[in-house]
C-alpha cells in the first residue's frame, strides 16, 4: 500500500479526549487526526478503549474532556476552530464548509448534519425490514423534507415520488455494488453474515457522509469476504471521496488498505503513523501482541508473513 | 380410563405419561384446586334479617369445580398429545385449504367494502326497524369505534413499538373537548371534531415529552398512570367536566345542518322522507365507517412515507436510527400524536353518539381492551388489528345475545359476566398458539421487483 504523506489535511482532529466511567479512565488524553480521503485504522488489543473513542466521535457518548472538530468541505482554519471553541455553538459554516465541534452534538445531530457514518460491531441492521427499506431509512432526513414534513407525501405529491425514486435509484446504486440487488425485497435479517455486514456498510453510505466510522467490520468475515470488504472500503474511499475511520483486529485488512494507523492501549495511544511504520514500531508489537521484549524480532517475522 | 399406551404416536417434545403418573399429577391439580376453591367457591355470604352475615356452604359446587380439575387434567395428560396433533393438523389442513383464496384477494377487499357499506340496510332487511336498532348501534357502531381506536393505537405500538397503556386518555380527551366545546360553546360537531382531534395530538405530545427517554416497561407504568390522572382530573374538576356525573344534552351530529328529528326543518322532512330514528344510527354508522377509513388511509400512506418508514426503523432498533440521523424525539412525538389524533375523533365521535359521557367511560379496562386489540391482530397489521376488534367487541356483544344459556344454567344466569372469563382465556390461547397475533406477517412498504412478505420471527416488537 503506497504510505500517503502524514501531512495530509484532516477531516476529524481528536485533541486530548478523555472518557471516564466512575473511576475508570477507558480513553486517556487522546489525540490523533483522520486524514481526509484516506482510510484511518484504530487499533489495539481487547479492551483498549478504541469503541469508545468510536462512541464519542458519533455521539453516543458524552466525552468528559477534550476536542473533536469535523471539518467539512475543505480545509479549515485554526482560527475557525478557535472561534466556534470559545462560542456556546457546536458548529461555525466557514467559506469553505464547515467546523463542527463533535462533542457538543448529540448522536443523530452528528450523523445527520456533521455526515458522520457508523457502523456497530454487532450488526445493529432492522432485520424485518427489507434490504432496500433499510437503505431508504438511511435516507430519511432528505425524503423526510422531500415529502414536505409527510404534508406533501400523503397526498402523493409528485415532486415527492420524483425524490423516492432518486432514494430508489441511490439504494440499487449500492445494492448494486455490494452484489445484493437481487435481494432487495427479502427482509435483512434473512441475510447471510457477509451479506448483512456489507449491507450496514452500504446503509451507512446511504446517508451521504463525510466520514465512514466502521466498528470492526470484518468481524466474522472469512477470508473470501475479507478481500471483497477491501475492495469495497477502497472503492468507497476513492469512488466516494469519504473518509474512512476503522477499528479492525483482522490485520490482513488493517495492513492492506490502512493509511495511517493510530494505536491504542489502555486508553493512551503508543504510536500513530503508516502501516510500516507501525509494523516496524517495538512498542506496538510488544503491547498489542503481549509479548516479552525479546520476543520482539520473531515476531515481527512472523508479521512479515 | 383409556390405556396410555394405546395413543402411542405424541409430539416429539412430549413425554409419554405413565398412568399412575398421570393419576398422581391429576391429583395433585385436583388437591391444588380444592385450596384454591375453598376460599373462594366453599361460602357463599348473604345477610339474614337481624343483619347478620350467614354462610351458606356450597360443597357440592366444590367438589364439581375439583372433579374437573382432576379429570381435565388427566384426560390431557393421556389424550394431550393426540389432541395437539389433531388440533395442528387441522389448522394446516385448513391453511392449506385457504392458500389459494390468497389470489382473489382484491376481490376479497371490494367484497367486503360493498358488504359494509350495505350493512344497515341488511340489517334493516334481516331484522325489521325495530331489530336493526340493535344490529347497527351495538354491532356496527361499537366495533367501528374500537377498530378505529385499534387502528389508531396501532401507529403508537404496532409501528412505533411504544407500549402505551394509557391510550383512553386520548379517547377522552377528544370526548370531553367534544361535550364542552359543544356545550359550553354551542360548535356544532362538525368543529368539533377537528378540534377534538387536536387537543388530543396536543395531549399526545406532551404526554410523548417526559417519556421519550423511557423504554420498556418504563414507558407502561408512565403512559399507564397518565391515563388514569386523565380520569381522576374528570373526576375531580368538578367545575369544568361535572365530575362523576359527566355532562349530558351533547348536541347530536347533524347533516350538513339538518337535524335527524321530527321536526319540519330536520333530515326525513328535507328529504321527504317518513321520520325514523334509523336515519340517524345510519349516518352515524356511515361517519364511523369513513372516520376508521380516514384511520386506515392515512396509517396505509404514513407507512409508506419517510416517517412511517422511519417509525417502523424506531421499533426495529433505536440505536441504529440515531447513527443515520433520524431525529427519534420527533418521530416518537409524531407517532404519539397521530395515534392520539385518531384517539381524538373516535372520542368527538363517541361524545356526539350518546349525548352523554362521564369518567366512567374511560376506565383503564379501556385502555386494556384497545391494547389486547392490536397484540391480538397482530402488531403492526391493519387487517388483524379489524379482526381483533370484531371478534373481541362482537364477541362480547354476542355474549348479550345467548339467551338460551339461561335455560341450561337457570334463570339468574347472565353470560356478560363471563366476559373477562373467556377474554382472558382467549388471550392465552392466543399466547400459545400465535404469540405474535393474528397476522404477524408484515408487507414490506417499498418494493423493488416482488413483493415478499417479512415473517412475524424478524420483525421486532419494540421496546418501547
Amino acid at each position: 500500500m503506497s504510505a500517503s504523506s502524514p501531512s495530509s489535511e484532516p477531516i476529524l482532529r481528536v485533541e486530548h479526549l478523555t472518557m471516564r466511567f466512575g473511576g475508570l479512565i477507558a480513553v486517556n488524553d487522546l489525540s490523533f487526526d483522520v486524514a481526509r480521503g484516506q482510510i484511518t485504522a484504530l487499533i489495539g488489543p481487547n479492551g483498549a478503549g478504541k469503541t469508545t473513542v468510536f462512541n464519542c466521535i458519533t455521539g453516543f457518548y458524552k466525552p468528559t474532556a477534550g476536542r473533536m472538530a469535523l471539518f467539512s468541505g475543505g480545509v479549515q482554519t485554526d482560527h475557525a476552530v478557535e472561534t466556534v471553541t470559545n462560542s456556546p455553538r457546536s458548529y461555525r459554516r466557514t467559506a469553505k464548509g464547515a467546523v463542527f465541534l463533535l462533542e457538543r452534538l448529540a448522536d443523530s445531530e452528528i450523523a445527520a448534519r456533521a455526515k458522520v457514518a457508523r457502523t456497530f460491531q454487532n450488526i445493529r441492521l432492522f432485520t424485518g425490514m427489507t434490504v432496500l427499506e433499510n437503505l431508504i431509512v438511511a435516507q430519511h432526513n432528505w425524503l423526510n423534507r422531500a415529502s414536505g414534513y409527510s404534508l406533501l407525501g400523503i397526498i402523493g405529491a409528485p415532486s415527492f415520488r420524483k425524490a423516492e425514486a432518486q432514494a430508489v435509484d441511490l439504494a440499487v446504486a449500492w445494492l448494486d455494488r455490494i452484489g445484493l440487488t437481487g435481494r432487495a425485497d427479502d427482509p435483512a435479517g434473512a441475510l447471510p453474515y457477509g451479506d448483512q455486514r456489507r449491507l450496514e456498510i452500504a446503509r451507512a453510505m446511504c446517508t451521504g457522509p463525510v466520514l465512514l466510522c466502521l466498528d470492526e467490520p470484518a468481524a466474522g468475515l472469512n477470508p473470501r469476504e475479507s478481500a471483497e470488504l477491501n475492495e469495497l472500503l477502497l472503492s468507497i474511499r476513492d469512488g466516494n471521496g469519504t473518509s474512512i475511520l476503522l477499528i479492525e483486529h483482522d490485520m490482513s485488512v488493517v495492513m492492506e488498505i490502512s493509511d495511517h494507523i493510530v494505536v491504542l492501549e489502555y486508553g493512551t495511544k503508543i504510536s500513530d503513523g503508516t502501516p510500516d511504520h507501525i509494523r516496524n514500531d517495538p512498542k506496538v508489537i510488544a503491547a498489542y501482541l503481549g509479548v516479552e521484549d525479546e520476543e520482539v524480532g520473531e515476531t515481527e517475522a512472523e508479521l512479515e508473513k | 380410563m383409556a390405556n396410555p399406551k394405546a395413543d402411542a404416536p405424541r409430539e416429539g417434545d412430549r413425554q409419554p405419561v405413565g398412568i399412575s403418573t398421570a393419576l398422581r399429577d391429576a391429583g395433585f391439580l385436583a388437591l391444588f384446586t380444592l385450596g384454591l376453591s375453598f376460599p373462594i367457591l366453599a361460602f357463599r355470604t348473604r345477610q339474614d334479617l337481624t343483619q347478620g352475615l350467614v354462610l351458606d356452604p356450597r360443597w357440592e359446587l366444590v367438589a364439581t369445580v375439583v372433579a374437573i380439575a382432576f379429570f381435565a387434567r388427566l384426560g390431557w395428560l393421556v389424550f394431550g398429545g393426540t389432541i395437539t396433533q389433531a388440533a395442528t393438523a387441522a389448522a394446516n389442513a385448513i391453511g392449506q385449504s385457504l392458500e389459494p383464496v390468497a389470489k382473489y384477494k382484491d376481490w376479497f377487499r371490494w367484497a367486503g367494502l360493498a358488504v359494509l357499506i350495505a350493512y344497515p340496510f341488511l340489517a334493516v332487511a334481516f331484522t325489521g326497524a325495530s331489530g336493526a336498532l340493535k344490529w347497527i348501534d351495538n354491532f356496527g357502531i361499537q366495533i367501528l369505534i374500537y377498530v378505529m381506536l385499534g387502528w389508531g393505537l396501532n401507529i403508537v405500538v404496532g409501528l412505533a413499538g411504544l407500549l402505551d397503556l394509557g391510550y383512553v386518555a386520548f379517547y377522552a380527551v377528544g370526548a370531553y373537548s367534544t361535550a364542552l366545546l359543544s356545550t359550553q360553546f354551542g360548535f356544532s360537531f362538525w368543529i368539533c371534531l377537528p378540534l377534538a382531534g387536536i387537543f388530543a395530538a396536543f395531549w399526545g405530545v406532551l404526554l410523548g415529552f417526559p417519556v421519550l427517554r423511557l423504554r420498556g416497561d418504563y414507558l407502561a407504568i408512565v403512559t399507564l398512570a397518565f391515563g388514569e390522572i386523565i380520569r381522576l382530573v374528570l373526576i375531580n374538576w368538578v367545575e369544568l367536566t361535572n365530575g362523576a356525573a359527566g355532562i349530558s344534552g351533547i348536541p347530536r351530529p347533524t347533516f350538513f345542518g339538518l337535524p335527524f328529528n321530527a321536526s319540519d326543518d330536520g333530515f326525513a322532512a328535507f328529504f321527504g322522507l317518513q321520520f325514523t330514528p334509523l336515519h340517524r344510527l345510519f349516518f352515524l354508522f356511515y361517519l364511523i365507517l369513513a372516520l376508521a377509513f380516514l384511520t386506515n388511509w392515512v396509517t396505509i400512506r404514513m407507512r409508506r412515507l419517510p416517517i412511517g418508514r422511519a417509525w417502523e426503523a424506531l421499533r426495529e432498533d433505536e440505536i441504529a436510527c440515531r447513527s443515520l440521523g433520524i431525529d427519534t424525539v420527533t418521530t416518537k412525538l409524531t407517532a404519539f400524536a397521530m395515534g392520539a389524533m385518531f384517539g381524538g375523533f373516535a372520542g368527538a365521535f363517541f361524545a356526539a353518539r350518546l349525548g352523554f359521557i362521564s369518567p366512567e367511560s374511560f376506565i383503564f379496562m379501556e385502555s386494556a381492551v384497545i391494547l389486547s386489540i392490536v397484540v391480538l391482530g397482530g402488531m403492526g397489521s391493519q387487517v388483524g388489528v379489524a379482526i381483533a376488534a370484531v371478534v373481541m367487541i362482537g364477541g362480547t356483544e354476542l355474549l348479550r345475545e345467548l339467551t338460551w344459556l339461561k335455560s341450561v344454567f337457570g334463570p339468574q344466569f347472565d353470560p356478560t359476566q363471563y366476559r373477562m372469563l373467556l377474554f382472558g382465556m382467549a388471550m392465552v390461547a392466543m399466547m400459545v398458539c400465535r404469540p405474535r397475533g393474528l397476522i404477524s406477517n408484515r408487507e414490506p412498504s417499498i418494493v423493488l421487483n416482488e413483493k415478499r412478505t417479512i415473517g412475524g420471527d424478524l420483525v421486532k416488537e419494540g421496546h418501547g
